[in-house]
């Protein structure tokens, strides 16, 4: 098997003398669509904040591509990031939002730089928005420029944050459709924070799950593979919107 | 909808039973609530609540209900919610509860001692992270004359365009009128010792020194301090810092070094402009008020103000323009929690800045003084 492209090494992390998480360990494999899922609060943002390099972890290891990801580098990002809100900059146009990153890391002309933008944004279904301001935008639309964003440096590891969340049925699902096709066309490792469950079975080949109560990762898997055969009723009442009691 | 008809029989020392009728919603928790209390005597070991007769209950009945059960149970009384048909027996579990009521919960009061030393820990504490930020941005100012490239120089003309040319109108009326106040509070006074000329050499001095750039600062810091403060705390919040960050982008050279460069340009140039102004307000009221010619009060101020003069205002300008950015970007990039965030953030950014204008402008004036006498 190849070098993980991150490892997490009993990592603890939270705030002050909050505990979110403890001693947390995996691994996510190139080419992976690799899920993180839980209940509300139970640090799956925050994980994700940690692997991006947003935090810093109270003890313990990340390492994305060998590299502390929190560490000051001069080299363009190794990966792109998508946030929950899309986190477009408000007084840029979305082209300019996605040419961002390609004006500040390589030497294009500006003519080129639009090329790739426009052709990001057609990748992502937004084509002939380049001037559109992200106020305009609609909420999965946002979504989707972000990806476009975090694409445009060509990285092969993108993180997303709720990609589904906020969103209708339809729109989730052509999102989805959207990471899968990205994952299997372009060869993108993909890491996911989610807990909607259709979308988690939808584009998941991979995932762990975080629990609240006991601040731990309690499942590790294929999530269609925990949700039939898991016996740990945790796991069964979220794969299975069961309250936990009924369950057990 | 009818109110319930407590019926409440103590049936001997140790058992109290109550008995309720009709439907019990949040119009008779009231009364309901009384009546529990009211079968609740200390001798009791056993309460029986009868609901064979109520028709329905919501929400409110219900929990007020489960929670006089627990309540009485904690303190080792029996208590059965009896008889309930299958629609209030239904409402009942949904709100089941085992949790007695707790006490209110309280905020403890802090004490005298220690809000002060909160207080000057939060100031040490703000007064530290200012500092630091200076220090990022001295270095991020080294960076962008080693590398101009890597400044954001799109958003320097936009920036220096709101900042200052949509500042110009405001600036030149509040300098305009300070010079006329100024001047007219000094009018009387000169006039009676047949001083009126030197009301050019007052104004004149006090408006290049001090009040215009102060005042100046003061708009800014308002107008434009304000603004940097909140759109960098919005920032924040949206996680577009972070979105920055994540692409290799890195605030400070982003977003608060042109903001620091158009200020630190633009401050001089309104501070010219408020000079001016102010002379010209003075000026309106030694012709109006005190029959002065004009060009013998030009004449008078040129003569009074010198060079330096009006060089110490427009460095003190320069270092106003980069307190307001820096103290009003570092405030909106500690910006957490929403709305309520920003709106605290932009809030001590203006105080902050005001006050370190003050200061500032004494140790300015104290520098001036001491290297003039030297």
């Amino acid at each position: 098997m190849n070098d993980p492209l991150i490892t997490v090494t009993n990592l603890t992390m939270g705030w002050d003398d909050r505990v979110l998480q403890r001693d947390a360990n995996f691994t996510v494999q190139r080419g992976e669509v690799f899920v993180i899922l839980g209940g509300s609060g139970c640090g799956k943002s925050t994980l994700l904040r940690h692997l991006t390099g947003l935090a810093a972890p109270l003890s313990g290891e990340v390492r994305v591509k060998g590299t502390d990801p929190k560490e000051p580098s001069l080299e363009p990002p190794k990966f792109g990031v998508m946030f929950q809100s899309g986190a477009l900059l408000g007084s840029y146009t979305v082209g300019e939002n996605v040419g961002l990153p390609l004006r500040e890391w390589t030497d294009l002309p500006l003519e080129a730089v639009r090329a790739i933008v426009q052709a990001k944004l057609r990748l992502v279904g937004l084509d002939n928005t380049e001037g559109v301001m992200p106020s305009e935008l609609s909420g999965g639309m946002k979504k989707r420029a972000a990806i476009a964003r975090a694409m445009a440096l060509e990285p092969d590891l993108i993180f997303l944050d709720e990609p589904s969340a906020g969103l209708d049925p339809v729109t989730s699902a052509e999102l989805d459709e959207l990471i899968v096709a990205l994952n299997r066309e372009l060869g993108l490792t993909v890491v996911v924070v989610t807990h909607e469950l259709d979308s988690i079975f939808r584009i998941g080949t991979r995932c762990i799950m975080l629990d609240r109560e006991t601040r731990s990762i309690i499942a590790e898997g294929d999530p269609r593979e925990l949700r039939d055969h898991s016996e740990d009723p945790r796991v069964r009442a979220f794969f299975h919107r069961k309250p936990k009691e009924q369950l057990s | 909808m009818s109110a319930p008809s407590p019926d409440t029989v103590a049936t001997s020392d140790a058992v109290a039973r109550v008995t309720l009728q009709g439907e019990l919603d949040l119009r008779s928790g009231k009364m309901l609530w009384n009546t529990l209390k009211q079968a609740e005597h200390d001798s009791a070991r056993q309460v029986e609540v009868d609901l064979s007769d109520v028709t329905a209950a919501d929400g409110s009945a219900a929990a007020i209900l489960t929670s006089y059960r627990a309540e009485l149970r904690s303190k080792g009384v029996d208590c059965q919610l009896v008889g309930a048909r299958e629609n209030v027996a239904e409402i009942l579990r949904l709100y089941e509860s085992t949790q007695k009521l707790g006490p209110r919960p309280r905020r403890k009061a802090q004490g005298q001692l220690d809000q002060i030393g909160t207080a000057a820990i939060g100031v040490a504490r703000e007064a530290q992270m200012v500092i630091a930020f200076f220090g990022q941005m001295v270095v991020g100012m080294m960076n962008a004359f080693r590398a101009p490239r890597t400044v954001n120089w799109k958003e320097l003309l936009p920036t220096a365009e709101r900042a200052g040319a949509d500042a110009v109108p405001i600036v030149a009326l509040i300098n305009f009128l300070v010079g006329m106040v100024i001047s007219l509070q000094s009018a009387a006074q000169l006039h009676r010792f047949g001083a009126d000329i030197y009301m050019a050499d007052l104004v004149g001095i006090s408006v290049v020194r001090e009040i215009g750039p102060l005042i100046t600062a003061i708009v800014v810091c308002g107008r434009t301090g304000a603004a940097f403060a909140a759109e960098l705390g919005s920032m924040q919040t949206n996680e577009e810092i972070d979105a920055l960050r994540t692409m290799g982008f890195g605030p400070m050279r982003f977003l608060v070094m042109p903001k620091a460069l158009a200020l630190m340009a633009v401050m001089p140039m309104l501070t010219i402009l408020a000079d001016l102004m102010g002379c010209l307000g003075g000026l309106t009221t030694g012709v109006v008020r005190l029959d002065l010619s004009v060009g013998g009060y030009l004449a008078e101020t040129q003569r009074a103000v010198h060079l330096s003069d009006f060089t110490s205002g427009l460095i003190k300008s320069v270092v106003f323009g980069l307190a307001i950015t820096l103290i009003s970007c570092q405030q909106g990039l500690a910006a957490t929690g929403g709305a309520e965030g920003v709106g605290k953030r932009t809030t001590a950014a203006v105080v902050t800045t005001l006050f370190t204008l003050i200061l500032i402008d004494a140790v300015f004036t104290v520098f001036f003084e001491v290297s003039t006498q030297l």
